[in-house]
């Protein structure tokens, strides 16, 4: 089974978690730029984080052969906070960069005005930026953030099939549905989703356009939900088949359309011995 | 074709010129045209005497993080352009950064440039950044950080890491002229902590000729690997025979030279 975890916080998991994903089957994975728990003060804060997003954890990653790519945004929850909002003035020179898969995670928590001018603006980068965006739906309020979500969706220049709604389950998966954009599902061992309820709506939506992740990150969760979900889908009959298209070629088709993933792997002690180009220029 | 007095081209920059060339693709050429291209306008036209009466070049514009010179995106993107010639023209991050070595030099990015490219940068970036430092025209512009050495501050937070990347890209040309006798011991010490090959130390054999404080570093660490039972890292008596040769001249382990020429 190969897995790409359309959603996962290194920052904040061990060297552990990388083996057991490795051992797992998880080859590819996307790092959403997100709130870390502690409240960010400054945009210097934030500038630090995209820089690890970009440099530090796709080194880890790759040292346990697994291809990191991240997305980059300024969260909902921050977005509130005008010590913080500066961030969004500095994120056209971070979405450039080549690992950048998608604008992301950017959407609604509180429901505010301040929430919803940074998901406009988000959006329109997006679109600006060639890439498609990673939209967090409310954990509170979350059927009524969901259909705000969609208004905004809908006034932006960012077309549906470049946008997923994360964070879905039973009650707001069907207006997603109806949205024509890609439907993204954390499972998580208390909360979100768990592997058989994900089962039962694969078996009512069918496997087009679901990603299925862990969203492991500081809080109680567990990066190995995907391969969860892989044996819960064989348990319950799905094909290797099925599991591979929403294990595997779903994240790669959804965020493939940034023309900017690349699964392969770099070895970092191959880069230990110089560049064979730069070397023959020598 | 704006021709100001740029110095003679670097024979080291035309051969790496080619030899990217002959890796790329025919779109990915396509891409390094364009990128060079525009990286020697903004050269040119930051060149250009000031008291030029047409209408200022944009890329005379000052730097800003809100609005870069054109060719600093193409420095940034250049991993998704620069794709190998044969089909499926996957990725290939050692012709990217040799593209990114190019436009820098094509750019004449001087010392403000490299430091906010770096520190803005991806590590891939970073990488090019600390590779091309020997290549560019540091002076020519606004510096940053240590005075005469306007790369050194780079050499020095890449030295900082923990990723092997920079590290190895680190100990270059530039880290070998311009490291003081501490900081240099230290980064060669760290490339044996932390796997990178000596072989990307530029100037191991004559800066450790002779060194006795390297030597006691060198052998300190064996005897810290033995005692733990652990391997001695296979490098480590390659860089000792080198402390142990005779000095050539006084100066041979006295740090920095205040050259700039490369």
């Amino acid at each position: 089974m190969r897995i790409f975890d359309p959603h996962i916080h290194m920052t904040s998991r061990t060297t552990d978690d990388y083996e057991a994903m490795y051992a797992a089957g998880v080859r590819a994975l996307v790092e959403p730029a997100f709130w870390l728990g502690q409240p960010r003060t400054s945009p210097a804060s934030f500038f630090d984080y995209f820089d690890s997003l970009l440099g530090w954890e796709p080194f880890r990653a790759a040292q346990h052969g697994i291809a990191h790519h991240c997305t980059i945004a300024l969260n909902p929850k921050e977005a509130n906070d005008p010590r913080c909002t500066p961030v969004l003035d500095a994120l056209p020179r971070y979405l450039v960069k080549d690992s950048v898969v998608a604008v992301g995670e950017i959407g609604y928590d509180s429901m505010t005005p301040a929430e919803d001018t940074a998901l406009a603006a988000q959006l329109q980068l997006a679109s600006d930026h060639g890439l498609p965006a990673l939209v967090h739906t409310p954990h509170r309020d979350k059927a009524a953030g969901l259909k705000r979500t969609l208004d905004v969706l809908r006034e932006s220049d960012l077309p549906p099939d470049r946008v997923v709604l994360d964070h879905l389950n039973e009650t707001t998966v069907g207006d997603a549905t109806d949205s024509g954009c890609w439907l993204g599902f954390s499972i998580y061992p208390d909360t979100k989703m768990d592997p058989e309820r994900m089962v039962r709506i694969l078996r009512v939506h069918g496997t087009e356009r679901v990603l299925v992740n862990s969203a492991a990150d500081w809080g109680r969760s567990d990066p190995l939900k995907t391969l969860h979900v892989g044996e819960a889908m064989i348990a319950a009959g799905f094909s290797d088949d099925d599991v591979d298209q929403v294990l595997w070629r779903n994240p790669v088709a959804f965020y493939g359309q940034s023309g900017r993933l690349s699964l392969d792997i770099a070895d970092p002690g191959a880069l230990h011995e110089g560049n064979s180009i730069l070397r023959g220029g020598e | 074709m704006l021709t100001p007095d740029l110095p003679p081209e670097d024979p080291w920059i035309t051969r790496l010129d080619k030899a990217l060339r002959d890796r790329l693709s025919t779109s990915a050429r396509t891409w390094l045209d364009e990128a060079l291209t525009e990286a020697t306008s903004h050269a040119a036209a930051a060149a250009a005497p000031a008291t030029d009466t047409e209408a200022p070049a944009p890329a005379r514009r000052s730097p800003s993080p809100a609005a870069p010179p054109v060719w600093e995106p193409r420095f940034a993107s250049a991993g998704r352009h620069c794709l190998r010639s044969e089909p499926p023209h996957h990725a290939d991050p050692e012709a990217a950064e040799a593209a990114r070595v190019l436009i820098l030099c094509a750019a004449r990015a001087d010392g403000a440039t490299v430091a906010r490219l770096y520190e803005h940068g991806t590590a891939a970036e970073r990488r090019a950044v600390l590779l091309a430092l020997p290549h560019l025209p540091l002076h020519t512009g606004g510096t940053t950080g240590t005075d005469d050495r306007p790369g050194l501050p780079l050499i020095e937070d890449a030295l900082r890491t923990n990723d092997t990347r920079l590290v190895a890209a680190a100990v270059g040309p530039y880290a070998a002229r311009h490291l003081d006798a501490h900081a240099w011991r230290h980064a060669v010490l760290k490339c044996l902590f932390t796997g990178v090959s000596v072989d990307a130390v530029a100037g191991l054999a004559e800066r450790s000729r002779g060194d006795a404080e390297l030597a006691r570093m060198l052998g300190d660490y064996a005897r810290e690997r033995t005692s733990a039972g652990r391997p001695v890292p296979e490098d480590l008596p390659r860089v000792l025979v080198l402390t142990q040769q005779s000095p050539l001249s006084a100066d041979a382990t006295a740090g920095p030279s205040s050259s700039e020429e490369a």
